[in-house]
């Protein structure tokens, strides 16, 4: 990643709100990040974080409250729908159920040729034509699938149908939902090394979300780290794993179940996320902290440079490791 | 008969039999237009009083058929079963519906995977818990509501009085999970079968629930089962660790032994699919090719060979038997076994490349 290579998605300020009741509820409060051509952007956090929200506004399945959403340049945040169209072929999403978001009752075939019929594309002949290649290229027969329904395939064939759709268009962002939280770990590596040769063929950018640090690290070049719908730590992934500086961040590698019997097992992050409903004041990680002061419930810590491309929102960071 | 006396049949606590819990050779098939599925397809197991023996295998592997099929909790049409299942000295297999609706609670309970759907929606929480309380223990309204309200709270459910009157629907999934296991610990039972019960929700909620389960373990000397596809959720929680393939156990040993010398190249694999925090960003994983055979016809001689890096001609032809390797409680089916977790010198060279 170079400081000079213009971002292919740009999200500035944003905030996404929805009513609930009689009150209001942010669930994404003032989020900006960049993702450069290429790179891999993971967002990781706890369910009701906002992590959802944030990548379905980008693919404006959501609409934004406040902020920009640049997407090669262009403020994809205001547009309409007639503008949007054009802009939506270029960006993708993977969903994390494979089983619910494909249609029960259409042939796989003809799930993953869809795409281009919407789009006015080819003949009939040429769109399954490509239909095929790209069912192969996910590691899918279509001779032996092709006329079968979603529900004749596990999780992971699922996915990799998903995959096939959203990559008919040739979008340059793709978007990935918890793609593998719902799968075996066994499963699970199969996709995610195939997300990692196809990002590879075909120099995809992709913004990765999901709630298992692990997973995120292992596909992404930068993580963010989101709680209560802020970023709280933003790094590369060898470096956010190497020195935390934030306590949630610390507290969710803590987490993760290491296939060690003889791994130490961390503290336990206790309690479960406030309601969004009603943030705590200053820091929002102060009700769950185990380094909170009285300055954290009073100010809200701005997200500052703590090393080069690592920047936290903590008053109080956990020190960065002597190098070694 | 009463369901307490269907209780009283089993000895105290302090008088049951070590192993608590013996399943010897355990077939569960079922008979499909397709075929007959063999889900489980002769499995041995036992677990001490206490202790938590993890169950380790893929979707499709057979282990959620395993604890129904211990718990009993078959269909009665079209399922041939065989072998035996003794808990406390009882066989239960040779046990009619109602003698196993007086083990369903008070000596075995499960956790299930989905609190979502496993849990009624149109009932309030309060009155799941005490279902039991009032059937098995005998309790009134008022004694059965502070019960409930007390197991509530050692789930570590804030406000649980209130909680009581809660719908399912108005839970967070941790809380839903919580939920089940108040449910399945009200009546103190024994054993307590837990099938997949993190999957599904985020890492920092699935260790509170597994911190949780082994410390209201420990409190009470239950044993447990716990089922899960993961080897990380079970490398710290168990005392011993099977693994399944195909509806058979593939390996099986205390955890510090699985870990440090595993001999079946299945349990290898599963263990390098994980992820882990220490690799470098980018790390290619190891994943199985392929998937688990379909238990209609699953292949002639070793299930796992079709995936099987090392397999040979011997591995394709017979089924390898479970044998012991090194200790008596260290057991694993392989004709090629790995030593300290690498293959024997000459199998390197067979390692197919993707």
């Amino acid at each position: 990643m170079t400081d000079t290579a213009a971002p292919l998605l740009s999200v500035e300020h944003l905030t996404v709100q929805f009513r609930v009741g009689r009150g209001r509820v942010q669930a994404v409060s003032d989020v900006s990040f960049d993702v450069v051509r290429g790179e891999t952007l993971g967002l990781v956090g706890e369910s009701g974080c906002g992590k959802s929200t944030t990548g379905r506004t980008i693919v404006r399945v959501q609409r934004p409250t406040a902020g920009a959403i640049r997407f090669d340049g262009q403020d994809i945040g205001s547009m309409g729908e007639r503008e949007l169209r054009p802009v939506r072929r270029r960006m993708q999403m993977i969903f994390q159920d494979p089983i619910s978001s494909l249609n029960p009752r259409r042939r796989v075939s003809e799930i993953v040729a869809e795409p281009l019929a919407i789009d006015g594309w080819g003949t009939a002949d040429e769109r399954g034509e490509r239909a095929r290649a790209m069912l192969t290229s996910v590691g899918i027969d279509p001779d032996q699938t092709g006329d079968r329904r979603p529900q004749e395939f596990s999780g992971g064939q699922c996915q990799r149908i998903s995959i096939a759709r959203a990559l008919m268009s040739d979008p340059e962002l793709l978007i990935c939902d918890e793609p593998v939280s719902a799968l075996d770990v066994s499963v699970q590596a199969q996709i995610l090394n195939l997300l990692a040769e196809l990002r590879a063929e075909r120099g995809l950018t992709m913004l990765f979300i999901a709630h298992d640090l692990a997973v995120v690290k292992n596909v992404s070049d930068r993580v963010a780290v989101m709680y209560l719908g802020k970023i709280v730590e933003i790094a590369p992934s060898d470096d956010l794993y190497r020195s935390p500086a934030h306590h949630y961040t610390a507290a969710l590698m803590a987490a993760i179940p290491e296939p060690d019997p003889a791994s130490a097992r961390g503290e336990t992050l206790t309690g479960e996320l406030p309601s969004p409903l009603n943030p705590p004041s200053g820091c929002r990680f102060r009700t769950r902290c185990p380094a909170a002061t009285e300055r954290c419930a009073a100010e809200e810590p701005p997200l500052t440079q703590v090393a080069r491309g690592h920047q936290v929102a903590c008053h109080f960071p956990l020190a960065r490791p002597a190098a070694p | 008969m009463s369901p307490r006396d269907g209780a009283d049949a089993f000895p105290d606590a302090t008088e049951l039999a070590d192993p608590l819990l013996t399943v010897d050779d355990l077939r569960t098939w079922f008979h499909t237009p397709r075929g007959t599925v063999r889900a489980v397809d002769g499995i041995s197991l036992t677990v001490r009083r206490g202790t938590t023996v993890g169950v380790v295998g893929e979707s499709g592997s057979g282990k959620t058929v395993l604890s129904r099929s211990i718990m009993g909790l078959l269909p009665t049409r079209d399922v041939e079963r065989a072998g035996t299942v003794t808990f406390a000295g009882r066989d239960l297999t040779t046990m009619s519906a109602k003698e196993l609706r007086s083990v369903w609670g008070p000596q075995i309970a499960m956790i299930f995977q989905d609190p979502m759907t496993a849990l009624n929606p149109v009932k309030r929480v309060g009155a799941q818990i005490t279902e039991s309380l009032r059937l098995h223990l005998h309790m009134d309204r008022k004694e059965a509501r502070a019960t409930a309200a007390a197991l509530l709270d050692s789930v570590g459910i804030p406000s649980p009085e209130k909680r009581l009157r809660a719908y399912p629907s108005q839970l967070s999934g941790g809380m839903r999970q919580r939920v089940m296991i108040a449910i399945a610990l009200a009546c103190g039972p024994r054993l307590v079968l837990a099938d997949e019960p993190t999957t599904g929700l985020d890492v920092t909620i699935q260790a509170q629930i597994l911190d949780l389960l082994g410390s209201l373990q420990d409190e009470r000397n239950m044993a447990m089962i716990l089922v899960t596809h993961d080897l990380g959720v079970v490398a710290t929680r168990a005392d011993e660790i099977v693994v399944m393939y195909a509806g058979k156990v593939v390996e099986r040993a205390p955890t510090p032994t699985l870990f440090a010398d595993p001999k079946m190249p299945y349990t290898r694999a599963l263990m390098d699919s994980i992820p882990r925090l220490s690799q470098p960003s980018g790390t290619r994983l190891a994943a199985i090719a392929g998937r688990p055979p379909d238990l209609v016809d699953p292949p002639q001689g070793c299930r796992f060979a079709p995936r099987c890096p090392y397999a040979q001609d011997r591995c394709r032809e017979s089924e390898p038997p479970l044998r012991t390797a090194g200790s008596a409680d260290h057991l694993f089916a392989c004709w090629f076994p790995l030593t300290n977790g690498r293959p024997s010198a000459p199998l390197t060279n067979n390692e197919v490349t993707p």
